[in-house]
């Protein structure tokens, strides 16, 4: 099977949903001619040509707007926003109107647009270009949010994302974008709302998505040499949540750990962690453990902000805590 | 070139202006009757405005989109008076399944696309809209409305470098009723003259009499027609007057009563009347006719909106997402 980045696997998605349907285009700061900030868009306007490759001015606000607009009347918009920290500008026009025009219309308008970007703490970049926003986008009722951790989720959670007829948040990552994995040729899609095993293990349920899954990966290797097998539940989807997925794990290990690379209070993580607690509650046999990052703006000193985030030790000591195993 | 005015569609552009203001009228009486709750903003002195320039264009290919004051486009539009009323009562048989209510309204069909309650959020919205026409090359053509408050709005100059930079057949209309909310335009703009503010971005602007349905009537035409052939937006600022207050709640104390006597002289359908009369093509007759045909229509709206049923409680479950 082929290996490619993500990155690569992203671009494989918008060329073949854009070859697919006419009515796909792809709008965003630097998307065309530049190829991509991060080059996700590499050979599109080539390939598609300035009608269906818009280059934007600075105004995450406006062209977001102008992607609802579009959907509104039946076109399938993918509007780039170069990281989710700059799309705070145009969250009006996602939660106020992409999340609530069906609902305020009664039904009678659907939103088929696609709302992708980098999320999360990339390295060196401070407090403004270092923030895993998910919370924002996954509070929001009318939305979906997808948040694939790998190669191949990404690709296929793309493409179910550019052919849902809803308004879908796509998570991706700046240090994301380079990690390389299998990829099929020819077509595939991941559904959205679907978790997945990425490890099977029966002492530790552990759930996490996006960037952090590698620490987790990492993490549970450490565990294996230790004699604790670590399940890794991904839940590539933020909402709609697969809840089973998460519970069935959990009722085999009696134990769970959480982790996200958001801030701690009323995130992903922290409602995950709670649902668990709620619904498997009589199947415990230790509190429910969240890892998260520090709950501070983003320092932009190495140390500081590696110290700052989920890290495999971090995950390591909460597998152990929920064993009751000491340091 | 002035767009030939026949006498049907004077007729019928005063018939609806009439109708907005006995609706509106209805309307606030509801409000007042506790039937119709939360914000409500009547369109009443602004008629021309929405009447004038949905004339001016074909709703089978066109679009409008506007703010939270949206009751009057939605009925010069065409939609039916009883599902607009049915949704200021919250009810299941209105044209948002009681989700929306007075800011909310919308057409899919008669391509009236709300109603927004977010200050100038229908800007960008409506922009989209036009990109979408280019996009298609279906010779459509997009009204914007949206008031003096929201054309300071980021979303509005944002919207208008894009509408120019692509080229896009949109029309924006500013509805200057000169009060955003209690503020007067004149204290919050570095402009007088809001036409102005298409400039910067090599949009032409201009100034027109929101007061005087015909020349609105003709205004927009010539703008539409410049969107339709040469796929070239521009920006109108319709003076206009509203002569409630911001909405229900307000009772306008900011402005004197003088003020508003000194508008209603100048009233959208009072001067369309009076010309029509002069003309002879209204007699006092047809007048009167319209105005009971009218409040026929109007009160079985209200009947309509009462005797239908509040949504089931599952309904609110329903029309978030497509499944």
């Amino acid at each position: 099977m082929p290996v490619i980045t993500y990155r690569e696997a992203l671009n494989q998605a918008l060329d073949e949903e854009m070859a697919r349907d006419e009515s796909v285009f792809l709008i965003g700061e630097e998307v065309g001619e530049y190829n991509g900030a991060y080059k996700v868009s590499k050979g599109l306007l080539d390939k598609y040509g300035p009608k269906r490759v818009i280059d934007t001015p600075i105004t995450e606000l406006g062209f977001t707007g102008i992607g609802v607009g579009a959907a509104m009347v039946g076109l399938r918009p993918v509007v780039e926003w170069m990281t989710h920290n700059f799309a705070l500008l145009a969250l009006d026009q996602v939660v106020n109107n992409a999340a609530k025009m069906r609902y305020m219309s009664g039904g009678q308008f659907k939103l088929p647009i696609v709302f992708r970007g980098p999320n999360g703490p990339a390295e060196y970049l401070a407090s403004q270009h270092s923030q895993a926003l998910q919370t924002y986008w996954t509070h929001v009722p009318g939305l979906k949010v997808v948040a694939p951790a790998t190669p191949y989720d990404a690709k296929g959670l793309l493409k179910s994302a550019i052919r849902d007829d809803n308004p879908v948040v796509v998570l991706e990552g700046e240090l994301m974008y380079a990690w390389k994995g299998e990829v099929p040729e020819g077509e595939y899609l991941v559904p959205i709302g679907k978790a997945d095993v990425k490890r099977e293990g029966t002492d530790v349920t552990v759930v996490t998505y996006s960037k952090p899954l590698k620490v987790v990966q990492e993490a549970a290797e450490l565990c294996a040499q230790e004699g604790i097998q670590v399940e890794i539940v991904d839940l590539r989807t933020l909402r709609p949540l697969d809840e089973e997925t998460v519970y069935r794990s959990v009722r085999k290990t009696n134990r769970a750990v959480v982790v996200d690379e958001s801030w701690p209070m009323v995130s992903v993580g922290s409602h995950v962690a709670w649902l668990i607690s709620r619904n498997c509650f009589d199947v415990l046999d230790a509190q429910v453990e969240l890892v998260a990052s520090e709950d501070i703006p983003m320092p932009y000193n190495h140390t500081l902000e590696l110290a700052a985030q989920p890290s495999v030790t971090k995950v390591v000591a909460a597998v152990k805590k929920v064993l009751y195993l000491g340091e | 070139m002035a767009k030939e005015l026949n006498k049907n569609l004077l007729k019928k552009m005063l018939y609806d202006m009439m109708l907005i203001r006995h609706f509106e009228e209805k309307a606030g009486q509801m409000y007042g009757l506790k039937k119709i709750g939360g914000f409500c903003h009547l369109y009443n002195g602004e008629e021309a405005v929405a009447v004038g320039s949905v004339a001016a264009i074909d709703l089978k290919k066109d679009y409008i989109l506007t703010g939270y004051r949206d009751h009057g486009h939605a009925l010069a539009c065409g939609m039916d008076p009883k599902g607009i009323m049915a949704e200021l009562f919250g009810k299941i048989t209105g044209c948002s399944r009681g989700k929306g209510g007075s800011m909310h309204l919308f057409d899919a069909e008669k391509h009236f696309l709300g109603g927004n309650g977010i200050v100038g959020a229908q800007i960008p919205i409506a922009t989209g809209v036009a990109f979408a026409q280019k996009y298609r090359n279906d010779g459509g053509v997009t009204l914007c409305f949206f008031g003096d408050g929201a054309i300071h709005q980021g979303a509005f100059h944002e919207s208008l470098n894009m509408a120019k930079i692509w080229n896009l057949p949109i029309v924006y209309i500013c509805e200057n009723n000169q009060w955003g909310m209690g503020t007067n335009f004149r204290k919050v703009s570095s402009v007088d003259d809001f036409s102005l503010l298409g400039t910067a971005y090599g949009i032409p602007g201009k100034q027109i009499n929101g007061m005087d349905v015909i020349e609105v009537y003709q205004e927009v035409s010539k703008a539409v027609d410049q969107a339709r052939e040469s796929g070239l937006p521009s920006l109108l600022e319709a003076r206009t007057y509203r002569y409630k207050g911001h909405s229900m709640s307000d009772p306008a104390k900011y402005r004197t009563r003088e003020e508003v006597e000194e508008y209603r002289k100048q009233d959208p359908i009072l001067i369309l009347k009076d010309k029509l009369m002069q003309e002879g093509i209204v007699t006092e007759k047809e007048y009167e006719k319209y105005d009971s045909q009218i409040q026929a229509i109007v009160d079985e709206a209200v009947e309509f909106a009462e005797k239908s049923e509040e949504p089931a409680l599952h309904t609110m479950y329903e029309d978030i997402l497509v499944d």
